[in-house]
Parts: structure tokens; C-alpha cells; sequence
């Protein structure tokens, strides 16, 4: 069988990628996808736990909690980002400087 | 023999599963972002199915394949004007990014290394699907109230949000 550590490497190479993406992409909807992946890596974290602790169903439990709260984020996100839109005319996140002092 | 089959289908779909999610960091085409998701969630989901989660891996698949990323590619249409057909995404601040991600993975490898998790294997649970509906009305019911209070709310401030303004009754 797969050892626990091997879905945490995994894990943390998915989460580390999702934050460079983050930090890095221009395009809101780009770092939307990377903070999916996040997501996505917090929730195998999630299940392996789950599996690899006895009796301990309440991490799938967590990790559906999670992909709700995913689903929220992304409804709402998107929707900030088609405001964005229509006021910038497009959704690069360095140039949404409006506020800036 | 099984086991090694079972070893090596893994690991090839961990590296399908990096790979698209460092597609999707780096790649240039949106749309090709999208799809590059699509195959790091589906990656994702036989991780579970690894873990013995089939229920999640179920709900992963038709949550983020059929919705979310739905909703993320109608995000890239409809924010790019209609004749605009190279959906391209810049990148900004790329080395420091780059130095940040590699310690925030370097951190992370430290710390599995050097705990001792003394994990075995409990095995496969069997099916789940029933442990978890009587575990979400039974000793979650109250997130699971909240995160559908939650959903409820986060749809109708999201149709708030990109309704036109003026253009309502009210």
C-alpha cells in the first residue's frame, strides 16, 4: 500500500503550485483555478488522515464540508470578478489599483 | 504483483495530477488552464478511490468537474470580449513567487520528514457512503446546517452582485 507520507508530498507539491499561482498569474479567473488547487490539497490531506486513523470517518466528513465551501467561493468570486469586469473592461489583477493610496 | 500494478498506477497519476496543476500555473492559454484542471480533479478523485473514499471521490468528480470548473470556464468566457480569441494570462513577480512557493514546499517536506506519524493503515472502510450520511445528520448537523445556510447565502449574494444595476423592480 501507498505510505502516508507519499500523499503528503503530494499534497504539499499541489499546495505549494497553487500558492506560485497565486502570487504569480495577472488573470483573476487564473488565480481562482490555483486557489482550487489549494483546496484540493487541503482536502487529500484531509481524507489520507482519515483513512490512515482508525475509526476516523470524520475527516470525509471535513473534506465534503470543504468542497461546499469551495463551491460558495468560487459562485461568489466569479461574481466579483464579472463586476470587475464591467468596470475595467478586463479582469488583470495589477491593474485593479483603484483604492490604491 | 497486484500491489506493484496498484504502486505504479499511483505514482502515474500523481505525476498527471502535478503536472496539469503546473499546467495550470504556467500555461498560457486559459481555456487550456481550464482543461489542464479538469485532469488534476479527476487525479484528485482517484486519490480517493486509493484512500478508499468512494463516496468523495463520487461527490469530487460531479461537484468540481461538473460544476465548479463549469462555472470557472463561463467565468473565462464571458470576462474576455467575444472576439478576443487568444485568452492569454500574464504572469507578474515571478521570481519572487517562485521563492516563496519553493519555501513554503521546502518548509512543508521538513515538516513531514521529521515527524514520526507512526501511521498504519487501517485499512479499507468498505463502503462509506452510509457512515457519512448518518455521520452528517447525526455528529456534524450543525456545519452541515451551517454550510447549507452558507451555500444559500453565497448564491443569492452572488446574483446580487452581478445583477445590472437599474435593470431591476425594485
Amino acid at each position: 500500500m501507498i505510505p502516508l507520507e507519499h500523499y503528503l508530498y503530494i499534497s504539499a507539491a499541489l499546495f505549494s503550485l497553487g500558492v506560485f499561482g497565486v502570487l504569480t498569474r495577472r488573470n483573476a479567473v487564473n488565480v481562482l483555478m490555483s486557489i482550487e488547487l489549494i483546496f484540493n490539497s487541503a482536502n487529500i490531506n484531509l481524507v489520507a488522515f482519515s483513512r490512515f486513523v482508525e475509526g476516523a470517518l470524520g475527516g470525509q466528513v471535513f473534506a465534503l464540508l470543504v468542497i461546499v465551501i469551495a463551491a460558495c467561493e468560487a459562485a461568489v468570486a466569479l461574481a466579483i470578478v464579472m463586476s470587475l469586469y464591467r468596470v475595467m473592461k478586463n479582469v488583470n489583477l495589477d491593474e485593479a489599483a483603484e483604492l490604491k493610496g | 504483483m497486484e500491489s506493484m500494478a496498484s504502486a505504479a498506477i499511483f505514482y502515474g497519476v500523481a505525476a498527471l495530477v502535478l503536472g496539469s496543476a503546473l499546467y495550470v500555473v504556467v500555461g498560457k492559454n486559459l481555456v487550456h488552464s481550464a482543461f489542464a484542471l479538469v485532469a488534476a480533479f479527476f487525479g484528485v478523485a482517484v486519490f480517493y478511490v486509493y484512500l478508499g473514499a468512494d463516496f468523495l471521490a463520487g461527490a469530487q468528480v460531479l461537484i468540481y468537474v461538473g460544476g465548479i470548473l463549469t462555472l470557472l470556464l463561463f467565468g473565462v468566457m464571458l470576462t474576455n470580449q467575444i472576439y478576443n480569441l487568444n485568452l492569454r494570462s500574464g504572469a507578474i513577480q515571478v521570481v519572487p513567487g517562485a521563492l516563496s512557493a519553493g519555501l513554503v514546499f521546502a518548509l512543508l517536506v521538513w515538516i513531514i520528514q521529521s515527524v514520526d506519524w507512526g501511521a498504519m493503515d487501517a485499512g479499507d472502510p468498505g463502503p462509506t457512503s452510509e457512515s457519512i450520511g448518518r455521520l452528517l445528520v447525526g455528529d456534524y448537523l450543525l456545519p452541515f446546517e451551517i454550510a447549507s445556510v452558507l451555500l444559500l447565502i453565497a448564491l443569492m449574494g452572488a446574483a446580487m452582485l452581478v445583477r445590472r444595476r437599474g435593470s431591476g423592480s425594485s
